[in-house]
């Protein structure tokens, strides 16, 4: 019987940036890109960890532009399908074309959850380019299933190729998981992707469990790296995948490789799951609050899992960083 | 001094709610509400004894004695009524992205442009944050503005949401514009959480020159000027200074004239153009 296709999506460079603070530039971007290309990774994306045009106060500036990450990723790509990623309300159509004359095939265009509407001229406008398009929901463990499958059909109805639910705070347990991917699977017409984070060390159960409730994409990234505690490991995640009896594509050996010896050199620490990051998890909140609540912490002398049990009783979305300082300032001044 | 009749065209949810703050007005007097159907606004209008009509700008134009409309309908129509009113002699403040005329935020530039016909009145995020990102750079020179604008999801209706780029670009460019920052960038965030979170804008300035004492005091003198005339302004977080990053967060909570109040982002696009509307009352 002929293996199930597994597509994968490294976003090593996306979501990892946040984990590296955002300092990557094009010489750290080629040889990633390569190693990730001829290991054969389906995509490959690469942008500030808050999308295009997030090189900010309020996200942390990016020691490289937006055009010089994507020129330089299409300078060294192959085979695979160079990815950007772009959150309405921080960057615009205008970026989105830019990038698209820059090399890039494919974009996701994320949403909160809840908020799929204001996602339409971005995914309209990806369609109009030529491009390859997802719909990307964010922090899908914070509403039921049926509300997922919902706004995941809004996406569809735009023009979306395919629909990525993330799981943005690795909040979600296997069977969270199994819920929220059948009923989108069973409401949409189309692939649906999976984007776990490790801070309850479920990233690979997790997307065993997304697998087996009809995703048929997973986001990984060399050895974890992302927001957080991270990603799905992805040189695990093809091994994994493999025993498990699926097809990915990727030469195991080639990811294994790229992970140890190009990425592992620029982490600036190892992807563990420390108790901020488990926080997070536990908490529900976005995962690449992470660094910024370690500063805020520090700055205010405060226990960053305090604030991070605040932001998510408050139940703050990504985007909103800027409300670690709000909280990190009410706990001070209290 | 007579009161200055004013009209409302687009009675929907913001029209509505400026016709409320119309009537607490000291010198405008809600003379019509226009729309195009027999809406719950018009219903609301004529209940509340003021006249209505279905016939949109057409009954405007009609009324001799308006001197003043707020266009609460979209940038769309805007472009067709702003040149129509502009002959018939009438003054419009214009609350869609058309902007025709100058952008207008009461507290930074009105006394500069008292002698247009056409007033825009940017975005809701302009008009909470362009005022702290100009009393910063005035006190200490902004090489670089950012802000961050939270609102409740119920707040962002379909205008906003299908085209949210508007926000973002109109803000940024009335921050620099405005502002007086060399450079500026907007970010909006729409927030599902219940109860609704009430408007929330925090604002980044890359300075020229650090002076905490001198950023607070401006800061302080601005957000008092704003609670005149948008009472619920308030500073959450007041200027942290870091190098020569300042970080200020502010909220808005709406006046809940009709509009509940935690969509401040819509009572103070409201309460700033019924500012204006006051001040060229004054001189009329």
């Amino acid at each position: 019987m002929e293996k199930k296709k597994i597509h994968l999506l490294d976003t090593t460079i996306r979501d990892g940036s946040h984990a590296v603070s955002h300092k990557y530039t094009p010489e750290l971007i080629k040889p990633i890109v390569k190693g990730l290309d001829e290991a054969g990774l389906e995509y490959i994306e690469v942008t500030h960890g808050d999308g295009l045009a997030g090189s900010s106060f309020n996200y942390g500036f990016s020691a490289s532009t937006d055009e010089e990450m994507v020129r330089a990723a299409a300078e060294v790509i192959g085979k695979s399908k160079l990815t950007v990623l772009i959150l309405p309300g921080i960057a615009t159509q205008e970026d989105l074309q830019m990038v698209r004359d820059c090399g890039a095939k494919v974009v996701r265009v994320a949403t909160h959850v809840t908020e799929a509407d204001i996602a339409q001229q971005h995914i309209e406008m990806g369609k109009k380019l030529g491009m390859e398009v997802s719909g990307f929901l964010m922090m899908i463990h914070s509403v039921e299933p049926w509300k997922v499958a919902e706004q995941a059909k809004v996406l569809e109805s735009y023009g979306a190729d395919f629909i990525t639910m993330a799981d943005s705070a690795g909040a979600l347990l296997p069977e969270g998981v199994k819920a929220r991917v059948s009923a989108v699977v069973d409401a949409v017409n189309i692939p649906v992707d999976f984007h776990a984070h490790n801070n309850m060390n479920l990233a690979i159960g997790n997307d065993l469990a997304a697998v087996e409730a009809g995703a048929t994409y997973l986001d990984c990234t060399c050895r974890g790296l992302g927001a957080g505690a991270g990603n799905a490991q992805m040189e695990v995640l093809v091994g994994v995948l493999e025993k498990a009896g699926y097809d990915t594509g990727v030469d195991f050996f080639k990811a294994m490789d790229v992970a140890e010896n190009v990425v592992e050199p620029i982490m600036e620490r190892p992807q563990v799951v420390r108790n901020a990051p488990l926080m997070l998890g536990y908490a529900g909140v976005y995962s690449s609050f992470l660094l910024h609540t370690y500063r805020a912490a520090e700055k205010f002398g405060l226990d960053p899992r305090r604030i991070l049990v605040e932001l998510g009783r408050r139940r703050m979305v990504g985007g909103q960083e800027d409300m670690i300082i709000d909280v990190a300032y009410q706990m001070k001044n209290q | 001094m007579d009161k200055i009749k004013v009209a409302v065209i687009g009675p929907g949810n913001i029209g509505s709610d400026l016709m409320y703050k119309i009537l607490r007005s000291k010198n405008l007097e809600m003379s019509l509400m226009a729309g195009v159907v027999e809406s719950e606004g018009i219903k609301r209008a004529r209940s509340l004894g003021i006249e209505a009509s279905t016939e949109g700008v057409k009954a405007v134009l009609e009324n001799k004695d308006v001197q003043i409309v707020f266009d609460a309908t979209g940038a769309k129509h805007h472009l067709i009524h702003a040149p129509l009113l502009k002959e018939a002699g009438k003054i419009a403040i214009d609350l869609t992205p058309a902007a025709v005329g100058p952008y207008v935020v009461p507290s930074v530039n009105m006394g500069e442009i008292q002698n247009e016909t056409n007033y825009n009145m940017v975005t809701c995020g302009g008009q909470a944050t362009v005022p702290i990102v100009y009393a910063i750079s005035q006190a200490a020179g902004a090489k670089y503005a950012e802000i961050v604008a939270s609102i409740s999801s119920k707040s962002a209706g379909p205008g906003t949401r299908q085209n949210i780029d508007e926000f973002t670009q109109t803000t940024a460019k009335a921050l620099e514009l405005l502002g007086g920052a060399k450079r500026g960038k907007a970010i909006i965030v729409l927030n599902p959480a219940e109860p609704s979170i009430m408007m929330t804008n925090t604002i980044y300035v890359d300075v020229e020159e650090p002076d905490e004492k001198k950023i607070t005091a401006a800061v302080e003198d601005m957000v008092a000027r704003m609670q005149k005339y948008v009472p619920g302004y308030q500073l959450r977080v007041p200027p942290i200074v870091d190098g020569t990053k300042v970080t200020t967060i502010i909220q808005v909570e709406g006046a809940g004239d009709f509009l509940p109040t935690y969509s401040g982002n819509l009572d103070i696009i409201n309460a700033a153009a019924i500012e204006v509307a006051e001040r060229l009352a004054e001189n009329m």
